[in-house]
């Protein structure tokens, strides 16, 4: 899949995936696409509340070898 | 739009229960929350300068598992039951269990007290320190980290009575 931006969130745990996408997510303008790799379990229902909550789309999610995939698409 | 607030008085000193109030904070700025957190009484450690103040201590406190942070795998899975009768007398014993619990922060990717306190005020969270108790404990303004401002439960209250969801952590 596409995206603009990648973030690393590898061996972080609560809250800073989240943290770090928000942050990721200021930096860039609409309609781009962050790509973030996470290895906490908990970021998988984090994401989807995230993006519920903040109105950035959540397009994918997918779980690899104990690593986490999402593909977030800014407001 | 009608921004969502949340307002959270942390009370707490110990290394453990800093980190709900920071945590909430700094998740409900990313979610796009106004955020306050009040810090009064024993919560003032949290936002020293120096935090080193901040321990956890396992005596008295059955639900905390000591557990060591290093070795094979076998040796980190035992919970070492030790009577508090033992960790009372031990000297340093707390300091251990600070030195242990660090490390198992720092081997779990979970955030230091610090960076958890920076990324809250990056997110324009408005911390602050309770005056009457600042002046009870006898610290002065020296003492704390900067950006912080001072007030007493009124200041609270203007925030709190408008919030969403409000905390005593």
């Amino acid at each position: 899949m596409h995206f603009d931006k990648e973030l690393d969130a590898r061996g972080l745990n609560c809250p800073l995936p989240i943290l770090r996408t928000k942050k990721a997510l200021a930096e860039m303008s609409s309609g781009q696409v962050l790509k973030v790799v996470a290895t906490d379990p908990g970021s998988v229902k984090d994401m989807q509340a995230f993006a519920k909550q903040t109105g950035n789309e959540l397009v994918s999610s997918a779980e690899a070898g104990g690593e986490f995939t999402f593909f977030m698409k800014k407001k | 739009m009608d921004e969502k607030k949340l307002a959270i008085i942390a009370t707490k000193g110990t290394l453990d229960w800093a980190y709900p109030p920071l945590i909430l904070a700094s998740t409900g700025a990313a979610l796009g929350y106004t955020v306050q957190v009040f810090f009064t009484f024993y919560g003032l450690q949290i936002i020293r300068k120096d935090i080193s103040g901040l321990k956890v201590s396992p005596l008295g406190n059955p639900g905390m598992p000591m557990k060591m942070p290093f070795g094979p795998k076998w040796f980190q899975g035992i919970n070492w039951n030790i009577p508090n009768a033992i960790q009372a007398i031990v000297p340093g014993f707390e300091s251990l269990a600070t030195v242990l619990m660090k490390k198992t922060i720092a081997n779990n990717g979970v955030a230091t007290i610090e960076e958890l306190r920076t990324l809250c005020q990056e997110a324009d969270v408005k911390f602050i320190a309770c005056q009457m108790t600042v002046d009870l404990f006898g610290f002065d303004h020296d003492d704390f980290i900067d950006g912080l401002e001072y007030g007493g439960a009124a200041t609270f209250f203007e925030f709190a009575g408008e919030s969403d969801i409000c905390l005593f952590i």
